[in-house]
């Protein structure tokens, strides 16, 4: 099922915010080792795409998979500096919600350990 | 022989935001070593740096600053904040410092003050950038001299060891302009023999205050006991509770690299962390190596004026026109940019942001909002200009046509104020993200100490 409520269900935290005024950096929380599992699975959180959703170098989008904590940091220069003439967001706050979208276009099938997630 | 453990408590992650009084209350019932708090950020962007402004009101600061002094006096121990007004410019610092005196008179208390300025002397900066001894971070600007000679302010970011030089003093209160977060929380712990690793792990977890424990209702104390194999966390107000899984979350917060900490006497790595609860709210960690660097660096913010800004906004409702949005806003821009040129040439910017369909991130949208908000900043030379250039946009952007309502003149925007042009003052840039190498016997160039007797008896 594609759904935005997908982002709840599948995870307890997504959030956004500057690590510095040159840096973005993405936290994911996900709400189970199954869900964990099903999106590394599909490899939903690749260099490639992040890069592609945000207008990065994806040789600049950095990824660290927390498996002890069931979280994903994605790091990433800015786009705009923080702060700079046209920047839309200075703490980078709201930026997270690219991820959202992408969650809510995948097909997201099943629960607990027969979680599937698919890309479209 | 095991070393007593050394106990310090975090008034809150942003000096000016608040604390339960109950909570620094039962804080100063400990055995505390001192208290500390960070003042400052970037995430407000580069206004308050580039400005000297401070980020929240006089009075906030006075309340949080006030209780934490008197509550430090009250123990004889040292009262350490960081990045003062939120920038750490050098006037922060003198305006801190002031604050602090009218307390201690108010209290009629007297206190030996370490002011320590970190906007290091442009002259030095252009002599280390020829060195090659300014090293660009991730994401840096390519930066000239002109930067480093620009107006506005640079700092540099100190790490723990003015700050032990200051409490070497005999310093009461110690106010650090740019100061790295972890610092302030790192000197004294350092300064008494522990282990680095752990120390900085803590010092990185504390800067926010209680942030990292959850139930909390808003910002507020924690406090934190360093023993030699690690620290233990432990939140001021009943209700709230730290655990091993908000603690290792926090760990996260804000930072690019989850693991890494680069100070400017080496590197935290807090990938060998562990986390276990004492009890319902109480968190030991363990773990985390500091290796020392060979050289000492700090890092260098920067954040010079641009401009003027003047903004206007309205709204649309009119289905007509919000389902040709993006053709009719890059027509009416086209106009108001030969509007502007022909009074002012070329010494305007203009930006449109459409917030109800793409204004908070940006991207390209086929999607038709019910409404949205358009907003309209123009920056010129003086607020003068920036303000004429505004009024005139304006002008343009109200009546500006569609085809479809070809027999008479439209009004496009609502907006709620009269006048509805607001000049905003002075805006800035970030300039700079780069490491600056200080060698031997430089570093008392860059980070600048003065010791002050204040307050009366």
């Amino acid at each position: 099922m594609r759904s935005v409520a997908n982002a709840g269900r599948c995870f307890s935290l997504i959030r956004s915010k500057d690590a510095g005024p040159f840096m973005l950096t993405l936290d994911l929380f996900f709400a189970d080792e199954h869900c964990r599992r099903a999106f590394l699975d599909a490899e939903v959180f690749t260099a490639e795409r992040i890069g592609a959703l945000y207008g990065v170098d994806p040789a600049q989008v950095q990824i660290f998979d927390l498996a002890d904590i069931g979280a994903l940091k994605i790091s990433f220069p800015r786009p705009v500096v923080s702060g700079d003439f046209g920047d839309t967001d200075i703490t980078g706050g709201q930026q997270y919600a690219l991820v959202v979208d992408l969650i809510g276009s995948l097909d997201v099938e099943g629960e607990g350990p027969g979680l599937t997630v698919r890309l479209p | 022989m095991p070393r007593a453990p050394l106990t310090y408590l975090a008034l809150n992650g942003s000096l000016g935001t608040g604390f339960k009084e109950s909570s620094l209350e039962a804080g100063l019932g400990r055995p505390l070593a001192f208290i500390g708090a960070d003042s400052g950020s970037t995430d407000g962007g580069p206004f308050y740096l580039g400005s000297g402004e401070w980020i929240w009101s006089y009075a906030a600061y006075e309340r949080d600053l006030r209780l934490g002094f008197l509550g430090a006096r009250r123990l004889g121990i040292p009262l350490i904040i960081g990045s003062c007004g939120g920038g750490g410019n050098d006037s922060a610092v003198d305006g801190y410092a002031e604050m602090v005196d009218r307390i201690a008179r108010a209290a009629g208390v007297t206190a030996r003050v370490a002011c320590v300025k970190t906007e290091p002397d442009r002259e030095l900066l252009v002599s280390k950038y020829r060195e090659g001894k300014l090293r660009p971070l991730p994401g840096a600007p390519t930066i000239d001299e002109g930067v480093l000679r620009a107006p506005g302010h640079i700092v540099a970011m100190s790490g723990a060891e003015p700050i032990q030089d200051a409490l070497d003093a005999g310093a009461d209160v110690v106010l650090v302009g740019r100061c790295a977060d972890a610092a302030i929380f790192a000197a004294m712990p350092l300064a008494h023999g522990f282990d680095p690793g752990p120390v900085w792990n803590a010092a990185k977890i504390v800067e926010c205050g209680s942030a990292a424990a959850m139930n909390r209702q808003g910002q507020d104390c924690i406090l934190c006991t360093v023993e030699d194999d690690g620290f233990v966390l432990e939140p001021l107000d009943p209700p709230v509770r730290c655990t091993p899984g908000s603690v290792a979350a926090h760990t996260l917060y804000e930072t690019a690299d989850p693991y890494r900490l680069t100070m400017p006497s080496g590197t935290l790595d807090a990938r060998s962390a562990t986390y276990e609860a004492l009890d319902d709210r109480r968190v030991k960690v363990r773990g985390g190596t500091f290796t020392p660097s060979d050289t000492y660096t700090a890092k260098l913010e920067g954040a010079a004026p641009v401009g003027y800004l003047s903004s206007f906004w309205g709204s649309m409702r009119d289905p007509v026109i919000l389902g040709q949005l993006p053709s009719w806003c890059e027509a009416m821009k086209a106009q108001v940019d030969r509007r502007l040129a022909s009074t002012w040439g070329d010494r305007y910017r203009f930006d449109v942001k459409v917030y109800g369909a793409n204004g908070t991130i940006g991207e390209p949208t086929d999607a038709v909002p019910r409404e949205a908000v358009l907003v309209f900043d123009l920056v010129g030379d003086t607020q003068e200009e920036a303000s004429g250039m505004a009024r005139a946009a304006y002008h343009v952007v109200l009546h500006y046509p569609v085809k479809e309502y070809r027999a008479g003149s439209i009004t496009t925007i609502a907006h709620p104020y009269s006048a509805p042009v607001v000049d905003r003052g002075a805006i800035y840039r970030f300039t700079l993200n780069h490491q600056l190498v200080i060698d031997d016997g430089e570093r008392s160039q860059v980070f600048r100490t003065s010791i002050h007797e204040v307050g009366k008896p």
